[in-house]
């Protein structure tokens, strides 16, 4: 019977001191480690793939309204907070770099740098959220199917204002303001709105995707900011640094996520001639 | 071949293998109260859910019983529609989310996984506590939104009626789904690393045993399923609170949308609750047919068919909203594949047991009627899936038929074979086989009196989730509240003869029913807080009973 399975005496061998009790070498750990980070990003793929499910459905059956809303994002600030994200994921690789080649000092020191950018990113979205409200994008109770005509009927006339502009005549003849909001009054049509449903829609995938983003931020300057704090005790060394390897690839999903939801919120509506 | 004469010499060669019983081990190396709360002992967290999810099950239980009580008669005189609706509600969510879902991955995976691959530990002792914790929070909100005053939109959740009409405490619900949902998606990952990296030296992939197969399946249908309901979810208290409609037609939304990713994850859902028992009665039946397992590639393989098929079947639950009849169609073809590797499996335990030398222990019997009730299960599923009957059928009591064959029939009697089996390593006790043989008859019989009128009931034209019923209907309603009333007996002993056992019952030997993995060969019974006392290594598949007997017979 004992011979069907033997035993190996167990090695009463290197205990490492950040070796865990149930593993049997560093190498199995870190291995187990970063296999466990993958898995959990795996499942956020399949958590952020709900919204992105939603919205590619949404986005095919109301192209037109998605596009329109899209406009009323600020690409400018979109852009610069990729850019911002972007320098984030950089100062966190070099957080891992350094881990791996012993610099403790300054793998906490870009770590902090990390958040430092990502701060930076949060500020910049809430005045753009700050702005979304106040221009009533908000697609909660009390969105109006009003503000977004009137909305819409601004930014037409500020469209037919510079394109007779650009014709060279000083005259442009649009429509009263008075008369597009008469025109357009929800209670005028049920296309107005379904339109304004549709655009609604698209805010609140918006509001969405990008609050549920922010929260990861959120979340990972806790746990930057915890393994910062380790690194600085000297915690990790060549062979051991799997926790800032780990928050490095969760970073970096926070940061992809992003790079798609920047083309499909803020660049959806922005053809070449706009 | 062996006989049953050498069956029991086998059984006294096997005592005693290693260790000794009055070893210290993990259940007494520390009796603190907070060395239990706070422990990160895979074993020990396994008896944490199995005492949490076993008070769950009473109050599903009891749930179901006052549905059956109102049942029993045409009109509604026990129950209030209202507080029918909200019944069968909680009894649905407490029963899977917080009983079935969790039942032998966190009980018995917790407890065997690392015992099984000669680990010492899953991967990540803390997150298993942790996902303990996020368990038993995800219950007290859940029990919450049940004191507050309950939910009513059954299980399924469907908008609008969830979104924007009702009056119940939805969001609370929803949020402690949601939790406990984390904790699913935390074990299953943990499994998963501690199945890749843990295992000891010479134990390959495929000298695995089965039972790692259906719960490593199992793990990755968590892991990938459990996510999108998550975030379901979400989108379903944001429209609820903030009045937008994600869902809502009125709103631009789409119910249906709903549904598609809410059976994205309750189909596979539905291998969660399955698959590990199908893992179980291999182990059960290699066991006590002493042979190995016939086709133990093609079970492993099936296992991960299932999980792979059952994240593309979702749609049949949707076949009368009104999808595109092309969908339909492929959704129907492809929901019968799934039957192949279920299929495959049936066969290959009959073909295990034929020739085998078989001993009808308590695990046994509750192994066979698994078998009996899983096939049927299995088979009426076949039903649902053509797109013909389907229409007649769907929101019958052909369907709640349908899946208490397989959940109760298949999976709930998987569980109490896994626990009558593992019972003698878990406490190091012997439960009395009488009262155990006794309590699988009595819950087989009881069960299928429940549930059999059901599906007559249902092809006659009984809808699902009313209160009231027309007359012609009540013979056979009050057959199944008859059986259901045997069938909660059946449940109720082990409650009693278990416990029993753990403090009075006869000590048991390391190997009482030479079993061949690692659990019964290499530790004792109950383990030693380290599980092993030397890291085993592997050399030959995971059941050679041959080999094994003919080693015993030339001592
Ligand atoms: C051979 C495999 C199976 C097939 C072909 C199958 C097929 C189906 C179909 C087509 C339906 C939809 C019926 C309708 O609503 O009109 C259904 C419902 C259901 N099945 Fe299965 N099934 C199988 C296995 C399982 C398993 C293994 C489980 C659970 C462990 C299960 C649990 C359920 C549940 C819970 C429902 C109803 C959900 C509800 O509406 O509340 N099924 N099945
Ligand atoms: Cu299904």
């Amino acid at each position: 019977m004992s011979a069907i399975k033997e035993t190996v005496q167990d090695h009463g061998q290197h205990h490492h001191k950040d070796l865990a009790h149930h593993f049997d070498t560093l190498e199995q750990q870190h291995d187990a480690n970063t296999l466990g980070m993958w898995a959990f990003l795996l499942t956020e793929v399949l958590f952020f793939g709900g919204l992105f499910a939603a919205y590619t459905i949404y986005r095919y059956k109301y192209s037109a309204m998605f596009e329109e809303a899209s406009n009323h994002l600020d690409i400018k600030l979109g852009a610069t907070n990729t850019v911002i994200l972007i320098l984030s994921s950089l100062t966190m690789a070099l957080a891992v770099r350094c881990s791996q080649t012993g610099n403790s000092l300054w793998t906490g020191r870009w770590l902090l740098i990390t958040i430092a950018f990502g701060l930076m990113f949060l500020g910049v979205k809430y005045f753009e959220w700050k702005h979304d409200y106040h221009i009533h994008l908000m697609p909660g109770k009390d969105w109006s199917g009003k503000d977004w005509w009137h909305w819409q009927y601004a930014k037409k006339a500020k469209d037919m204002e510079k394109e007779a502009h650009s014709k060279g005549s000083a005259e442009h003849s649009f429509p009263d303001r008075k008369d597009v909001l008469a025109d357009n009054d929800p209670s005028l049509g049920v296309r107005g709105i379904q339109e304004s449903q549709q655009a609604r829609l698209f805010f609140l995938l918006y509001f969405c995707m990008t609050s549920l983003h922010a929260l990861h931020m959120l979340v990972g300057f806790v746990l930057i900011g915890i393994i910062a704090y380790f690194a600085y005790q000297g915690a990790y060394s060549p062979d051991y640094y799997s926790p800032v390897e780990n928050i490095g690839l969760y970073w970096h999903f926070v940061d992809i996520v992003w790079i798609f939801l920047f083309p499909l919120l803020y660049l959806l509506g922005a053809h070449m001639g706009h | 071949m062996a006989t049953v004469g050498l069956e029991s010499k086998t059984f006294e060669k096997f005592a005693d293998v290693v260790g000794h019983d009055d070893d210290l081990n993990y259940l007494n190396h520390d009796h603190s109260v907070l060395s239990w709360l706070f422990t990160l002992d895979h074993k020990r967290i396994g008896l944490l859910y199995l005492v949490t999810i076993t008070l769950m099950f009473l109050l599903g239980g009891a749930l179901a019983g006052a549905i059956r009580l109102e049942l029993l008669t045409p009109k509604g005189d026990f129950l209030t529609a209202d507080t029918y609706n909200k019944a069968f509600t909680a009894h649905g969510i407490i029963m899977l989310f917080f009983f079935l879902i969790p039942s032998i991955p966190a009980v018995l995976g917790n407890f065997l996984v690392p015992l099984m691959i000669g680990a010492k530990d899953v991967a990540f002792p803390r997150l298993n506590l942790f996902s303990y914790y996020l368990y038993f929070a995800g219950s007290v909100i859940a029990l919450t939104a049940l004191l507050l005053g309950g939910v009513d939109t059954g299980w399924t959740f469907y908008t609008p009626f969830s979104s924007t009409y009702s009056n119940s405490y939805v969001i609370v619900m929803a949020v402690g789904l949601f939790v406990v949902g984390f904790s699913s998606i935390l074990t299953g990952l943990n499994f998963i690393i501690t199945v890749h990296r843990m295992r000891c030296p010479g134990l390959t992939w495929f000298r695995l045993p089965l039972f790692i197969w259906g719960i490593y399946a199992t793990s990755v249908v968590q892991l990938l399923g459990t996510p999108v309901i998550a975030v379901t979810l979400g989108l379903l208290g944001v429209e609820r609170t903030l009045g937008v409609g994600i869902f809502d037609p009125r709103l631009g939304g789409d119910p249906i949308l709903f549904q598609h990713l809410f059976w994205f994850y309750s189909h596979p859902a539905v291998y969660i609750m399955i698959l590990p028992s199908l893992g179980v009665t291999s182990e059960v039946i290699a066991t006590f047919s002493r042979k190995n397992v016939f086709g133990y590639h093609i079970i492993a393989f099936s296992s991960i068919a299932i999980a792979v098929f059952g994240f593309i079947v979702w749609a049949h639950h949707m076949f009368t909203t009104g999808i595109s009849p092309y969908a339909a169609m492929v959704f129907s073809l492809l929901t019968f594949s799934v039957a192949i590797p279920s299929g495959i499996k049936v066969f290959s335990w009959l073909a295990t047991m034929y020739g085998g030398s078989i001993s009808f222990g308590t695990p046994m019997i509750y192994a066979f009627g698994f078998l009996g009730l899983f096939t049927i299960g299995g088979m009426t599923g076949l039903f649902l899936s053509t797109l013909g009957t389907d229409i007649h059928l769907h929101d019958t009591y052909f369907i709640v038929a349908h899946f208490h064959y397989i959940m109760v029939g298949g999976a709930i009697m998987g569980y109490m074979a896994a626990i009558h089996y593992w019972w003698p390593k878990m406490t190091g006790r012997l439960y009395s086989e009488f009262w155990g043989k006794l309590s699988a008859g009595i819950t087989f019989i009881g069960f299928n009196f429940t549930f059999f009128p059901q599906f007559i009931l249902g092809y006659l034209g009984m809808p699902r989730r009313y209160y009231e019923y027309p007359d012609e209907f009540q013979v056979l309603n009050v057959f199944s509240t008859a059986g259901a009333t045997i069938l909660a007996v059946g449940y109720l002993m082990p409650l009693v003869y278990m416990p029993y056992s753990f403090f009075f019952g006869e000590k048991a030997n390391s190997n009482p029913y030479g079993g061949s993995t690692l659990e019964w060969t290499n530790t004792t019974s109950p383990p030693s807080p380290h599980n092993f006392e030397k890291t085993p290594v592997v050399t030959e598949e995971p059941y050679h009973y041959h080999a094994k007997e003919a080693a015993v017979v030339s001592h």
